[in-house]
């Protein structure tokens, strides 16, 4: 090439120069569990689906939801949703309301008719799952999925095990939880019912199953000793739950006194204060903030006007009257009778002192171990019998539907590597997407104009009462204020603030990468990442 | 109502002045570079995969640069406002030297350098000449450190203004010579501490009083436009440049640029304090046409200055020993009397 005078090199462009090595921290895309995931028995992917929910792609959204809980029209609506206890969101404005949005996308798989596709091939293998309730559903559900001839046998004449029997129709409309069930059974689910499995090993032998998942509820009440005249009416919380399945509805009388302080009890008072019971008083022996019911139950009970008789035993249970002992706290926190009594007019009193589960039908199995009324399990939830599996009420944990829908999965997972000879290893959890990760400048809040019906939508019961049209806003609106904690939502700032121009933008879905060849490792992208999905990590020589 | 309902919406709602995406429900991603859920027309040129990348890689500013940041921001829209008709005449300086070591540049449009204070006159002569040629639709941007816009380059840029020659002239504005080793300017704020006014004596760092607000200087010219800017507001700078390239005659942006060298601030940091620097009000975000101040980007969290100058080394003696130097309280006095003029806090609303 001809220079000008003077002029003895070629032109060339900066690329040739690899700033790349100036560098001694580099940039890298991660992944960060977000807190809502972290904190979900059933292990749900929520930022996963909220991700497909804010682009209006509702099924898509309940598709990624049901990879993992196959019920989400009855979670949206019973679920004590501890996501939302975690949310980072709250540390801005308020938690995002993934309840009312995964509610909103169950009653749209409904209304939608939107099914579950039978597995592609099937394993041969036959389990056998007792009992119809969460955790019984979900296992069957899972299992299908991988496969496997699932028999569901249930001691009901109906599906649903204690969100039949155990949550009150206005928190679980029926229809909503038949609709569930259905969509698990067209999957070629078998359910039975009326078929209580009176010895796990002889119907395994006789229905020659490979494998079995135990999932009895507990349906039966605990009873405290308690002196009672004879006309007294002393009935349990099991019983009259139950009974309000039934054509006989329970006759409370206008006084009704509940004895417990969890949240059958609340579901008992709220529910007798809904059969028409003028007075619904819960005695409870410690105080409120001791109670293990749910806060948000009781403000709703106390709302609807249930009274609460807090730091009381019942004593003795007359006709037509109770008397109580007040009691006080000692330094440990435990109740300590105080000599001091009181009479309470009622006309019925209801016992909510916990349940335990009917385990007769594990009477000589061997190597099974139960303790403290349930049966000991191991990490992959198979018990002291090999290929006898259980969960949600029967073995130690906490009694939610929640806990035993992921009981289920889990179960379902590790059935499924036991029935071809291997074991299930879960993939290592992601570091947790904490609120310090995250750059909240990049969120906007939520406009005033919105900001009202934004407060109606996290408003669970009122939430039903939204009409059709504004529900989807709602769910849409809700859905958009995840900050997509810990993974990429493809928001360009990286791209954009990179003054190297060494963030390559691969297009809609794929992400970015890093052109290292460039990249000085200034930390610009890292620390203007709204959500957290890049980590700057130290080079080495 | 559905997404596309919405999109519906944006589409039939022209931008309102002063609002650079139209946007609804986008919690999340509002004031993003980019956002999956728009338009593709209606997210930033940042954004783009074609953007032009007027200032590529392989450049040799330091990690972190604001003004290498702030530059591809201008010119990249400004490209995409001409449609690459495009000459940009540079003032010597960081911008210039970092960008083009004999023989490489970084530069992908026809760019010149002359002098350090003549770019203004440089880039008057080229759009002449553009005019003269009949290719009027070639578009021309000087561009330039503070330094050589406020000080050394001030006549030449004062000169185009009063000619209202058709150039945009856009001012990086770190606050210093940074290039030469950090010395002070006419734009190092009070107290800064630079090689020419060094932490020592009884007030250190640079003295109270003096300096020159150029974008004032610049709307007291009555040109068209005058607009200040920050690589913290991509949104907002991007549409004050297709604006800018919208009308003909004397323009002036100046954009806000730390510098984490003669800053002393982390490399990671210089959004953040571009971020801090507008909502401590330390930096005003205004426009203003014809002489008149038309429209100031409001504070959204308002922060007390300590923040913006704690991460600076060059604020570092304000604060030894754990005691607050009193001329702290005049920093944010000056951030409370900017906040006043330019109306950066509403009163009756302190939503955003």
């Amino acid at each position: 090439m001809e220079h000008p005078f003077a002029i003895t090199l070629d032109v060339g462009t900066s690329k040739a120069n690899h700033t790349g090595s100036w560098r001694n921290e580099r940039p890298v895309y991660v992944h960060r569990l977000p807190p809502c995931n972290h904190a979900c028995p059933a292990g749900e992917d929520i930022q996963g689906w909220l991700s497909f929910a804010e682009s209006g792609d509702y099924e898509a959204a309940w598709r990624a939801l049901t990879e993992n809980n196959p019920l989400p029209a009855i979670m949206g609506r019973v679920c004590y949703h501890p996501c939302e206890g975690a949310c980072n969101r709250a540390a801005i404005d308020a938690a995002v309301g993934i309840n009312s949005v995964e509610r909103f996308l169950g009653d749209q798989a409904i209304a939608q008719g939107w099914a579950f596709a039978p597995p592609a091939q099937e394993s041969g293998k036959r389990v056998l799952v007792v009992g119809a309730g969460p955790s019984g559903l979900s296992a069957a559900y899972h299992l299908r999925r991988f496969g496997h001839a699932v028999t569901i046998r249930e001691a009901g004449p109906l599906p649903g095990g204690m969100m039949r029997f155990g949550i009150p129709k206005y928190r679980l409309p029926r229809d909503v939880l038949d609709a569930e069930v259905k969509r698990i059974a067209d999957m070629g689910v078998r359910i039975e019912y009326d078929a209580k499995v009176e010895n796990i090993r002889d119907a395994m032998t006789e229905g020659g199953f490979d494998a079995a998942f135990l999932a009895v509820g507990a349906h039966i009440a605990k009873r405290a000793y308690i002196p009672a005249g004879e006309a007294a009416k002393v009935l349990d919380a099991v019983q009259v739950l139950r009974s309000m399945e039934g054509e006989d509805k329970p006759l409370l009388g206008r006084r009704v006194v509940v004895y417990g302080g969890g949240n059958t009890a609340i579901d008992v008072a709220r529910t007798a204060k809904r059969l028409g019971a003028e007075e619904a008083v819960i005695v409870y022996r410690r105080t409120r903030d001791k109670m293990p019911a749910h806060d948000f139950e009781v403000e709703e009970a106390l709302e609807e006007g249930v009274m609460m008789k807090w730091l009381s035993t019942i004593k003795n249970v007359e006709s037509g009257s109770i008397t109580v002992e007040k009691m006080a706290l000692d330094d440990k926190g435990f109740p300590q009778p105080t000599g001091e009594y009181e009479t309470l007019e009622a006309d019925s009193v209801v016992l909510a002192l916990g349940q335990d589960v009917d385990l007769s039908l594990l009477d000589g199995v061997p190597g099974l171990v139960v303790e403290n009324g349930v049966v000991k399990v191991g990490p992959n939830m198979m018990t002291g019998a090999p290929g006898v599996f259980a969960g949600g009420d029967m073995v130690p944990s906490e009694r939610t539907v929640t806990v035993a829908v992921g009981h289920g999965k889990k179960a379902a997972r590790h059935i499924d590597a036991w029935l071809r000879g291997a074991t299930y290893d879960p993939a290592p959890k992601h570091e947790l997407a904490s609120f310090d990760k995250l750059n909240t400048w990049y969120y906007g809040e939520a406009p005033k104009t919105v900001r009202p019906v934004l407060e109606i939508a996290r408003r669970k019961s009122t939430f039903e009462e939204v009409v059709a049209g504004l529900d989807e806003t709602n769910a849409l609106f809700e859905a958009r204020r995840c900050l997509s904690c810990g993974n990429c939502f493809e928001c360009d700032n990286c791209y954009g603030v990179c003054p190297d121009n060494a963030v390559i933008k691969l297009g809609p879905g794929k992400g970015f990468e890093f052109n290292y060849d460039y990249c000085k490792g200034c930390g610009l992208c890292g620390a203007e990442c709204p959500c957290g999905a890049i980590r700057m990590v130290p080079e080495t020589i | 109502m559905s997404p596309i309902n919405e999109a519906a919406d944006r589409n039939a709602a022209p931008l309102a002045p002063g609002e650079t995406q139209k946007l609804k429900f986008y919690q999340k991603g509002t004031h993003t570079v980019g956002n999956r859920l728009v338009d593709v027309d209606d997210r930033a040129v940042q954004s783009s995969l074609d953007r032009s990348n007027a200032l590529t890689c392989g450049h040799r500013a330091c990690q972190g640069c604001g003004e290498a940041l702030g530059a591809r921001y201008a010119l990249d829209a400004a490209m995409r406002a001409t449609g690459g008709n495009l000459i940009a005449v540079n003032a010597t300086g960081c911008l210039e030297v970092f960008t083009t070591p004999y023989p490489e540049t970084s530069w992908q449009l026809p760019w010149l350098h002359s002098l350090f204070g003549n770019a203004a006159a440089v880039a008057t002569g080229v759009a002449a000449a553009m005019r003269v040629k009949g290719r009027s639709n070639v578009r021309v941007i000087a561009q330039g450190g503070d330094g050589g816009t406020t000080d050394i380059g001030f006549q030449c840029l004062s000169g185009m203004f009063e000619r209202n020659d058709d150039v945009l002239y856009i001012c990086y504005d770190n606050e210093g010579y940074m290039n030469t080793g950090v010395q002070r300017s006419s734009a190092t704020p009070p107290a800064a501490r630079t090689a020419t006014t060094p932490a020592v004596g009884d007030e250190p760092g640079n003295v109270f009083g003096t300096g020159k607000s150029v974008p004032r200087i610049a709307v007291a010219h009555r040109i068209p436009y005058v607009a200040t800017a920050t690589v913290a507001d991509l949104h907002d700078l991007e549409r004050k440049v297709v604006k800018a390239m919208s009308i003909r005659g004397a323009r002036y942006i100046q954009i806000d640029v730390p510098c984490p060298l003669g800053w002393g601030s982390a490399s990671h940091d210089t959004i953040r304090l571009a971020r801090l620097a507008v909502e401590t009000g330390f930096y005003p975000i205004f426009e203003a046409e014809h002489g008149k101040v038309t429209a100031a980007r409001k504070i959204r969290k308002r922060t007390p200055v300590v923040e913006y100058l704690k991460p600076q080394k060059r604020f570092a003696h304000l604060f030894k020993g754990g005691v607050e130097d009193p001329r702290v309280a005049r920093l944010q006095a000056m951030c409370d009397a900017n906040i006043e003029e330019y109306g950066l806090v509403d009163h009756h609303d302190d939503d955003v």
